[in-house]
């Protein structure tokens, strides 16, 4: 078991024949992943090594069955891409793309409303369930096939735990970046419930970082919903104030967002919270008891 | 993206909210030329830098005759003016907006911003305007009034006329409130900002609705579709080499101490700053060389820190995943080609390609201390810096 994705998941590339969706496609195909299908308005009709490419989301999936998607597509374009696969009923969108205008999400989050697709992303590493399926542009030896569920808002910072995990012959579940934008498809309290839920993870690790209070709802749920041991690490405990948010976006919040509230709140709902995101592994064996 | 009072002020007329009349001047010269031309018996003589708190800094003064405005305009440009925003070093007065002085009968806050976890534009009023909006959240959250806009719809006159009534504007004045809200929607929608703020937006003398001070940011991403927004940047009030790493596409941040570092991804560069300061260090700056950086940009980034004099000790922290192990250590090597590396140089690569890039170092005869892990890295450029 595992969360999301499965060696049966059916992947389509939305921007298939860009330079990061071709060398993704490829790293994906070499992992194992089932990419039946490619999408570039255009193309249709052409192979990209030998997978079909399509001018639709909804062509590829009638003549595929793809359920999943990523998004290579550049960023002035991927909100369109993204509404294009919700609106074409994929279960899963994965959207890698950086740098999307903010109030395009906020667009894209409307139009989602009520819709069964879910967004992971924008601005993230992706999903892997490890042996399975890679869905992004993560390192896919790093991964090693285990009971460790990790969830996070970072990309680099994600391989760097999977790899303290998997060097200390902890493997992992699934690993999900959800992505470092403000607005987000999917968040941290959604995921820790699928993990709760998935029979094979036995803990859970959740990175998180200065901004926003997604650390801090994350720490509700937990306390609340969540019997598996959780390790977390808050990045950017000791980032300068004020240099990338607004000071009304604080406002909103009631004050919160900095490192130290998402710590005390994560400690407050039982959270091994490590100082150091050296220990991050070290923990992890902690409490699984290895 | 930050922009100044007067520009911002220029886009508020542009989307008919009413501003005092007032004009930006480089010179004492041009401030009181702005001063007569605009007529009146009272300017505001105002420095525009980007950051707010200037008028306990001595950033904002009021001119009783035209001699004042050339007096003020003098003393102002060229001064470092330090605020609580600015930080100690304070920051150089190159502008200025000389304003026709308006006489104040009630200030109010209004603003428009993202708010992250509904998704959505948020305007939010206060009647405590005139006074930083912080203090009045963490002291009574509850004179702070919000309204969440539909992106579907926009927002709608009903929710401007909530805000008006909940605010005890009075009966004559509800419709300009509500047009200046509506205004504000259009702005922020149309060219993509972050942040649109009036604080104090005043009745005058006259009783009229007036923006007394304008902040507007922009959204980075979207600044694309915006070439008039673009042309509005003012780089001198950019720190420099954070100026210099923005056009090469990477992502710096100065920071107070003298370990230089280079890393790649947000989250790793942040959590490389946290263990170094575990570790009893302060880091010189944060510098994210992103995903897919080529060797340039990693020349580039290592000159970037090894320009900073205050560096005692380099760490590279790489986790290769797009970004190859092999692309940081040519980096590396082609950046010292150009610049001497006379501090202390500790090198942690991990991930994709990592054999090859490890072998491109040793083999160079480049004198550096490899490390294992984020930890053993860490310990080592902090005992580097103080040897």
């Amino acid at each position: 078991m595992s969360i999301l994705v499965d060696k049966n998941t059916r992947v389509i590339c939305q921007g298939i024949t860009g330079s990061a969706g071709a060398f993704h496609t490829r790293q994906m195909v070499e992992y194992g992943t089932k990419m039946v299908a490619g999408v570039t308005p255009g193309k249709g009709g052409e192979k990209f090594d030998g997978i079909p490419v399509f001018d639709t989301v909804e062509q590829a999936i009638k003549e595929t069955g793809a359920n999943a998607s990523v998004i290579y597509v550049p960023a002035p374009f991927a909100g369109d891409a993204v509404m294009e696969a919700v609106d074409a009923g994929l279960e899963l969108i994965v959207c890698i793309t950086e740098g999307i205008p903010t109030l395009d999400m906020v667009k894209v989050k409307r139009y989602m409303e009520g819709k069964p697709s879910r967004l992971i992303g924008p601005n993230c590493p992706g999903i892997i369930t490890p042996g399975e399926c890679k869905i992004g542009i993560m390192p896919g030896y790093i991964h090693k096939p285990g009971p460790i569920g990790v969830v996070s808002r970072s990309g680099t910072l994600t391989y760097e735990v999977v790899w303290q995990c998997t060097s200390r012959g902890l493997g992992q579940s699934t690993c999900i970046g959800i992505g470092g934008d403000p607005v987000l498809g999917t968040g941290f309290v959604e995921l820790l419930e699928m993990f709760e839920n998935d029979p094979k993870t036995e803990a859970i690790v959740l990175i998180g970082e200065i901004g926003g209070t997604a650390e801090e709802e994350a720490a509700e749920f937990i306390k609340s919903h969540v019997t598996k041991p959780v390790v977390s690490f808050i990045c950017g405990l000791t980032a300068p104030k004020g240099k990338r948010m607004g000071h009304a976006g604080a406002i909103i919040a009631g004050g919160k967002g900095t490192a130290q509230q998402k710590i005390d709140a994560l400690r407050a709902a039982g959270v091994s919270v490590t100082e150091s995101p050296a220990d991050i592994g070290r923990t992890v064996a902690r409490v699984m008891g290895s | 993206m930050l922009i100044h009072e007067y520009q911002a002020k220029e886009l508020l007329r542009a989307y008919e909210v009413p501003v005092s009349p007032g004009k930006a001047a480089f010179t004492p010269e041009e401030a009181v030329e702005a001063a007569k031309e605009m007529g009146g018996d009272r300017w505001a003589v105002k420095a525009q830098i980007h950051a707010g708190g200037r008028g306990k800094g001595g950033g904002i003064k009021l001119a009783k005759t035209v001699d004042e405005v050339r007096q003020f305009a003098s003393q102002m440009l060229g001064m470092k003016l330090i605020t609580h925003q600015t930080g100690p070093e304070g920051k150089t007065v190159r502008r200025l907006l000389i304003e026709r002085a308006a006489q104040i009968k009630k200030e109010y806050y209004v603003s428009m911003v993202l708010d992250r976890r509904l998704a959505r534009p948020v305007v939010m009023v206060s009647a405590e305007g005139g006074v930083d909006i912080e203090e009045v959240a963490a002291r009574s959250p509850e004179k702070i009034f919000k309204e969440a806009i539909d992106p579907a719809v926009g927002l709608q006159a009903y929710q401007t006329r909530k805000l008006a009534f909940a605010l005890g504007i009075d009966k004559s004045l509800v419709r300009s409130f509500c047009s200046v809200l509506c205004s504000l929607y259009r702005l922020f929608i149309t060219k993509d900002c972050s942040l649109v703020e009036i604080n104090p937006l005043i009745v005058n003398g006259e009783g009229e609705i007036v923006a007394l001070d304008a902040k507007v940011n922009f959204d980075d991403n979207a600044t694309y579709r915006h070439p008039d927004i673009a042309e509005l940047r003012d780089i001198e009030e950019e720190d420099p080499i954070e100026a210099r790493a923005k056009e090469s596409g990477l992502s710096y941040v100065r920071l107070d101490g003298n370990i230089g570092c280079m890393v790649n991804g947000a989250g790793l560069a942040m959590s490389t700053l946290d263990i170094i300061q575990h570790y009893g260090a302060m880091p010189a700056n944060f510098l994210d060389v992103g995903g897919g950086a080529s060797t340039e940009a990693v020349t580039e980034a290592f000159k970037l820190i090894l320009a900073d004099k205050r560096v005692k000790a380099v760490l590279v922290n790489i986790f290769g995943g797009i970004m190859k192990c092999d692309v940081i250590a040519n980096g590396i090597l082609g950046a010292l080609k150009e610049v001497e590396m006379k501090v202390p140089l500790v090198v942690r690569l991990e991930g994709t390609n990592v054999e090859l890039g490890r072998r491109i170092l040793e083999e160079s005869g480049l004198s550096l201390i490899t490390a294992d892990g984020m930890a053993d890295a860490a310990q080592k450029v902090v005992g580097a810096s103080r040897s």
